[in-house]
């Protein structure tokens, strides 16, 4: 099943959301809805859910061709993971995740010993076998987050849609969780649209990533397309550090001949740090000179920064360390900055 | 435990010498606290609830349940559960429609109910009573029209529920919406992207969560509804035996100097206020339990 929403406006007062947004995610695709709070992403997720509306007049929301705009959020057949997974507190795992199929009216219902049988393949489906008489608080943030996955599976959905579905894990469960969906997603291929703020996650796991940005769509495309060309300033700037320069730099670092990760765009120049290439300074070589203020040393990659002579602003620059170490620079020594040629 | 205790005392400072800790005041300073808080409650509750019972049980068990077996005393015994029993499950109903409504939507005028939901705490009783006799009363609003219809709303019982209904309003909605509002609405727009409907979202997700809170708001409810006396006093009118509730039965006896049979129907009164601070107890206790589970 494929989502496709076309022209969704939301305004909350004077406040808006979504400005005319159009989505399309392709059947069967794990796709990112990425971007700062405050960007429209969640209300974007609620709407495609029916949890919340468009601006009257405004919006279709349509899954795989069929127009459901106008259907009712229990009938859309959506399932929808929440931030803090909304489990029904005073129920067991086992009784959360029947509750879909046990709400259900009684002709269109399963017989108690197939909601039984479902429930215990979900459980095994999200690795859970034997927690089922558990409840909510007895769980850690990891398993109430894969909870809330089989009670959403449970209905068999048509359409899923997750809400910063690892926001509120510490950082190594994140990591974990966020892999075992990838896997997970590949196992059910199932049409999934999540949410999130953070782009690690997203560029790491979604087939496609959608940038929003105040209530608008920035981009679309695949991880490494919006990574390497990122078609707006905003775009560059939110997907991993980047260095603004100026453009009267620019004759002196060198003009980036169509090279991946660098955007020149109303009189500046946006380059990721490991996309300077730094050198000895020899007086009339070209390249901009600069003043090294500080190397961190910690990890892989040896970070610089370093001050431009001619417009004292600061460049953040990333190079090995063994390449640093050729160079064999010390604070307030002065180098040439030079913008990496060619695919890196 | 005893292990614990004594590790604790093992290394605790007064075990190594007379070092005094950080967070301490001095030991005059505790002492005094402590015995102003407990003279403090000696004074204002134990006493007083103590001269209940002696003032009650002064002329032996004989006079006391002589009280009950007086008609009228009966009667305002039978007036209170009435209006207790009209007023707190009408004030449930009430309680949880409103605090469903603040807590879970969002709409234009949320702060005014929520004001007005505080109204009857905020003025006096007796100004609730005054309300009543000005809207019903023969020479109020809709006093022609209930004549008319032979309805009688003051000095009969309709008008103490009334009041006492009014007095009450918001002991259930005023419990529910704090705790409805730090449950959030995520709960319920699972169970409706889950496929229920609202009334399936509401008996399933939404009162199970609340029911300890509701339980309790209720408890208040009816402690209070069937101890209210001013609002009520004003309705009343005093008719011996027809409209007068126990806490008015009381004054009335306490008037004519009948000491023990005043006392006596206060003693009663006053186990109702114990039973419901144990109630009260139980139903924190539990729900403490609930919540650790």
């Amino acid at each position: 099943m494929s989502i496709n929403v076309t022209n969704i406006h939301k305004t909350f007062g004077a406040f808006t959301a979504l400005d005319g947004v159009d989505l399309t995610v392709p059947r069967g695709k794990l796709v990112a809805l990425l971007g700062p709070s405050g960007s429209g992403k969640t209300t974007l997720l609620r709407i495609i859910a029916g949890l919340d509306h468009a601006d009257a007049g405004s919006g279709r929301i349509e899954f795989h061709g069929e127009d459901v705009t106008r259907v009712r959020a229990g009938r859309r057949k959506v399932g929808f993971v929440f931030q803090h997974y909304a489990l029904f507190r005073h129920m067991t795992v086992l009784e959360n995740i029947a509750f879909g199929l046990r709400v259900r009216p009684r002709r269109e219902r399963p017989a108690a010993g197939e909601i039984l049988d479902r429930v215990h393949r979900l459980l095994k489906l999200v690795q859970l076998e034997g927690l089922d008489a558990r409840y909510p608080n007895q769980l850690s943030g990891g398993q109430r987050q894969r909870v809330a996955l089989a009670r959403a599976l449970a209905v068999e959905p048509k359409v899923l849609l997750l809400d910063e579905p690892f926001g509120a894990l510490d950082a190594k469960v994140r990591k974990e969780l966020r892999r075992w969906l990838r896997r997970f997603h590949d196992e059910i291929q199932l049409t999934t649209l999540f949410v999130t703020h953070d782009q690690e996650e997203a560029l790491e796991i979604a087939d496609e990533v959608v940038i929003m940005n105040q209530a608008k769509i920035e981009q679309v495309g695949t991880p490494q397309e919006v990574y390497d060309r990122p078609a707006t300033p905003f775009v560059y700037q939110f997907l991993g550090n980047v260095n603004v320069l100026r453009g009267q730099v620019l004759e002196q670092v060198g003009a980036p001949r169509d090279r991946p990760g660098t955007l020149v765009a109303d009189g500046l120049i946006y380059v990721r740090p490991h996309d300077i290439e730094l050198a000895a300074y020899v007086p009339g070589a070209g390249g901009a000179a600069a003043v090294v203020r500080y190397l961190h040393l910690a990890g892989p990659q040896a970070r610089l920064s370093v001050e431009l002579v001619q417009t004292h602003e600061n460049v953040e620059v990333e190079v090995s360390r063994t390449e640093l170490a050729g160079l064999g620079l010390a604070v307030g020594d002065v180098v040439r900055l030079r913008l990496r040629q060619g695919h890196a | 435990m005893a292990a614990v205790f004594a590790r604790a005392l093992a290394t605790s400072p007064h075990a190594a010498g007379p070092a005094p800790r950080a967070t301490q005041d001095p030991a005059w300073v505790r002492w005094t606290l402590t015995a102003v808080a407990l003279l403090f409650l000696l004074f204002f509750l134990v006493l007083p609830l103590a001269a209940v019972f002696t003032e009650a049980l002064r002329r032996g068990l004989g006079a006391y349940f002589a009280a009950f077996r007086d008609p009228a005393a009966l009667a305002s015994i039978k007036l209170t559960l009435i209006a207790a029993g009209i007023a707190v499950p009408a004030n449930l109903v009430f309680g949880v429609a409103a605090a469903w409504l603040i807590a879970k939507f969002k709409f234009r005028g949320k702060s005014v109910l929520t004001t007005l939901i505080d109204l009857p705490f905020a003025v006096s009783p007796v100004i609730s009573g005054l309300i009543y006799v000005l809207v019903f009363g023969l020479q109020g609003w809709w006093g022609e029209w209930l004549l008319a219809h032979n309805l009688t709303v003051i000095f009969a019982v309709p008008g103490i529920v009334l009041a006492t209904m009014f007095v009450t309003f918001p002991f259930v909605a005023r419990e529910l919406i704090p705790l409805m509002q730090a449950q959030g609405a995520d709960e319920e727009y699972a169970a409706i992207t889950l496929g229920a409907n609202g009334w399936q979202t509401f008996w399933r997700v939404t009162l199970p969560n609340i029911k300890w809170g509701l339980l309790y708001g209720v408890i208040l409810c009816n402690a209070r509804a069937m101890g209210e006396f001013g609002a009520v006093s004003v309705v009343s009118g005093h008719i011996r035996g027809e409209t007068n509730t126990m806490p008015l039965h009381v004054e009335i006896l306490y008037n004519e100097y009948n000491f023990v049979a005043a006392f006596a129907v206060a003693s009663l009164l006053a186990l109702l206020a114990i039973v419901t601070l144990v109630l009260k107890a139980l139903v924190e206790w539990r729900h403490a339990q609930s919540r650790t589970l």
